[in-house]
């Protein structure tokens, strides 16, 4: 097992410690979940740590080979749950890509918009919940406040608040609702100030400052050694973000920086993810203003669903056409094929291998932060115990994607 | 997601000779098929060589092609940072399905690995701790490999399973570092 | 003598013991912060400003030995399960379970080898509240069918007072 620190006690300390395993978890309020952390403490001494994983092992990659392709839609929601609509996106891809085809311009818009969404929903929580576990538990509300007017705006598309579900292969279930433009300015003009808020509450207080500043510090080639991604990444010094690097969808004609830090610490962690909810509006206000009318779905009858709901009831082709995709799915070729987005978490892959038939042969997923999780063992100067809590929670591992 | 396919080609022939496969560039991934024993030297050079530097390891994942033969696979997915390409490298693995470990070359293969061996049961000899990632210690069968049914076996938790041998059930008392 | 009596009049109410006993204990429900999987953040978003529990009394807490309700908010799996269990048992009596979401429900759409088939099959669920994830609104329509239904246990039951009532 790799070790965290391997640290003696100062020499003056005169009091007397001495060697304990403590479970951190699995239900403890600021794992995130279901994460359980066996540590070896000497007095508050961090020694070794091993973290245990699993407890929320659902079976989704077997679940989707049982499954076809549209149905799998709802199950890529459930890895990630912060952020769905970024986990619909990595999924449609992939399956586009074995089909080799794209989806129309407006529904990759809608996409990434409904994608950026998502990223300032997941690093909402997060910027909330990091101040939390460390004690600041003002934050949180304030943060949800905001993340409540993203729910409203995903429902206001979807229906759902959480998991949405809105991407299909070849396009997104439906267009835009109306009344919903005007909406999304509003939350455009509001949130940076909102942004401002968050960052005079915590960047000047001095627990906050403490507890997360050069504490739990990654440097780049541990990073990259042990294949973190995203913002955890950045925050390292390592200039890498798969949408500007490998654009996907139409990342490429938009215009965003890439937050990057050098420090590697705690606080570099939480302040690239609030930087990046910025960029995140600046990439929706980008999309709205391109935004072109046109189709939101490919128009391709083996693929996509009819576009006129209407027509099911009263054409027999549409009929059948809608209860053939519903019932078993459609063929892909046969091949293989990862594809990669960055999601909020960082480098999202499916691998997919296809048979030929509706359903995959092998799904498997990169979940980043199953590999994030890892960055743990990075972590250089991490001492004390109520550190353990800053860094798990600057790493930012939902637990869902973790276990899969 | 520029792919150098030349360049591959004639820095890897040099150095391997014909014992590296390439499978040619699918979905915009090179991919190579490569012998068990040449993973750990192939793995290093893609990852030391001044002109690739494939420093970044995305995943490593297992795969069971039953009933086909030989029935496993183990892919691994390579991202070179400074050069922005992708590459995916096979291979294929009997039954028992063993290889050795990458965890030297790049530490984030540690818990790849040990998913793989959760979930297929591929070992991977020199790993540093294989142990289950996933499951708890003690479970029987690898619930990923094809044979082994999607519900699990029948018991009173879960009521729909397979008949078969009902699972064993974790022990919450296990509370040691191994 | 007549002020004496109006005094009693407005200030001395009549009621059961039980009642008395339901009605503390159901505006005081304080559940577990005990999160599994996608429905601990909808419970989150219940607990915080624009759904606000807290005017039901509902608080969370952080330890099981405070608390009265578990909320099982997420996918219970089998290595997961022992762990419910004993959360539970750590809770003093009288407790209450919810069984927030699908997954805990039933399983949902998880019908695998890793995955527990509703929690009822190891824990005694009280109020099941559907949806994938339910709403905030759905849970604490879970938390007034719950308030409901301690009104109207039998708080004294099997105690001496019950007998001497039942006499």
């Amino acid at each position: 097992m790799t070790e965290v620190t391997e640290l003696s006690r100062p020499e003056d300390e005169a009091l007397n410690t001495r060697e304990v395993l403590l479970n951190l978890g699995p239900q403890h309020p600021s794992t995130h979940g279901v994460l359980r952390l066996v540590l070896e403490l000497d007095g508050e001494y961090v020694k070794r740590v091993d973290p245990h994983i699993g407890y929320l092992h659902r079976g989704t990659e077997k679940l989707a080979e049982s499954f076809t392709y549209t149905q799998i839609f709802p199950l890529t929601d459930r890895l990630d749950y912060l952020c769905p609509p970024s986990n619909n996106l990595a999924f449609a891809l992939a399956v586009e890509k074995l089909l080799g085809i794209q989806a129309p311009i407006r529904a990759q818009y809608i996409r990434v918009m409904m994608a950026e969404l998502a990223r300032i929903s997941g690093h909402l929580l997060i910027t909330g919940a990091l101040p939390m576990d460390l004690g600041a538990m003002t934050a949180l509300l304030y943060v949800m406040r905001e993340r409540e007017m993203i729910m409203d705006l995903l429902e206001m598309i979807t229906g759902a608040r959480m998991h949405t579900s809105f991407c299909r292969v070849g396009g997104v279930r439906e267009d835009l609702p109306d009344g919903f433009l005007p909406k999304i300015r509003e939350f455009c003009d509001i949130f940076p100030n909102r942004i401002r808020d968050y960052e005079r509450l915590l960047e000047g207080n001095r627990v906050f400052l403490k507890r997360t500043q050069g504490i739990g510090v990654i440097s780049a080639e541990d990073a990259i050694d042990l294949g973190l991604s995203g913002p955890n990444l950045r925050a390292s010094g390592v200039d890498w973000d798969i949408r500007r690097d490998e654009p996907y969808e139409i990342y490429d004609r938009l215009d965003f920086k890439v937050i990057t830090r050098i420090e590697g610490d705690c606080y570099a962690r939480w302040l690239c993810r609030v930087e990046e909810m910025r960029e995140s509006i600046r990439i929706i206000e980008q999309c709205l203003d391109q935004m072109p009318e046109g189709p939101f779905q490919i128009d391709m009858p083996t693929i996509a669903f009819p576009v006129d709901k209407d027509r099911v009831h009263c054409s027999m082709e549409a009929l059948i056409q809608h209860f053939d995709l519903s019932a078993y799915g459609f063929k892909v070729p046969k091949g293989e094929v990862y594809s990669a987005i960055e999601a909020p978490k960082g480098e999202l892959g499916f691998y997919i291998i296809s048979d030929g038939s509706p359903k995959p042969f092998r799904m498997k997923v990169r979940a980043p932060s199953f590999v994030n999780l890892q960055g743990i063992f990075g972590v250089t100067n991490a001492r004390y115990l109520a550190d353990m809590i800053a860094v798990l929670g600057s790493l930012d591992p939902v637990m869902a994607e973790v276990d899969k | 997601m520029s792919v150098e396919p030349s360049l591959y080609h004639a820095l890897i022939t040099e150095r391997f000779g014909e014992a590296i496969e390439d499978l040619g560039a699918a979905h915009g991934i090179h991919v190579f098929a490569v012998p068990p024993e040449k993973i750990v030297e192939f793995c290093r050079f893609l990852k030391e060589h001044p002109a690739l530097e494939f420093n970044f390891l995305s995943d490593i994942c297992g795969v069971d092609h039953y009933p086909e033969m030989p029935r496993f696979e183990a892919v691994y997915h390579l991202y070179s940072l400074p050069n922005k390409w992708r590459v995916r490298i096979k291979c294929r693995l009997g039954d028992p399905p063993q290889l050795p470990s990458v965890a030297g070359v790049w530490r984030t293969a540690n818990w790849h690995e040990r998913e793989a061996w959760d979930m297929y049961g591929i070992r991977f000899e020199g790993h540093p701790d294989l142990r289950r990632i996933y499951m708890w210690e003690g479970f029987e069968g690898f619930p990923q490999r094809k044979d082994f049914p999607l519900r699990g076996y029948k018991d009173k938790l879960n009521p729909f399973g397979a008949e078969g041998p009902p699972p064993t059930q974790p022990d919450l008392a296990t509370r040691d570092i191994p | 003598m007549g002020g004496v009596n109006n005094a009693i009049r407005d200030s001395v109410l009549f009621t059961t013991a039980e009642s008395l006993i339901n009605w503390s204990r159901s505006s005081a429900l304080w559940p577990e912060t005990f999160g599994i999987a996608c429905c601990a953040i909808e419970m989150i978003s219940a607990g915080c400003a624009r759904y606000d529990l807290d005017r039901f009394g509902v608080v969370f807490r952080p330890s099981p030995r405070q608390s009265d309700v578990m909320i099982i908010a997420g996918t219970v799996t089998r290595k997961f399960a022992p762990v419910v269990r004993r959360l539970y048992d750590q809770m003093p009596e009288p407790r209450w379970v919810i069984a927030m979401g699908t997954c805990a429900i039933s399983g949902g759409v998880y019908n695998t080898y890793a995955v527990v088939q509703g929690a009822e099959t190891f824990v005694p669920v009280d109020v099941h509240v559907p949806g994938c994830p339910p709403r905030p609104e759905a849970l604490m329509h879970g938390f007034l069918l719950l308030q409901e239904k301690i009104k109207r246990s039998r708080a004294l039951a099997g105690t001496p007072l019950d007998r001497v009532a039942a006499s």
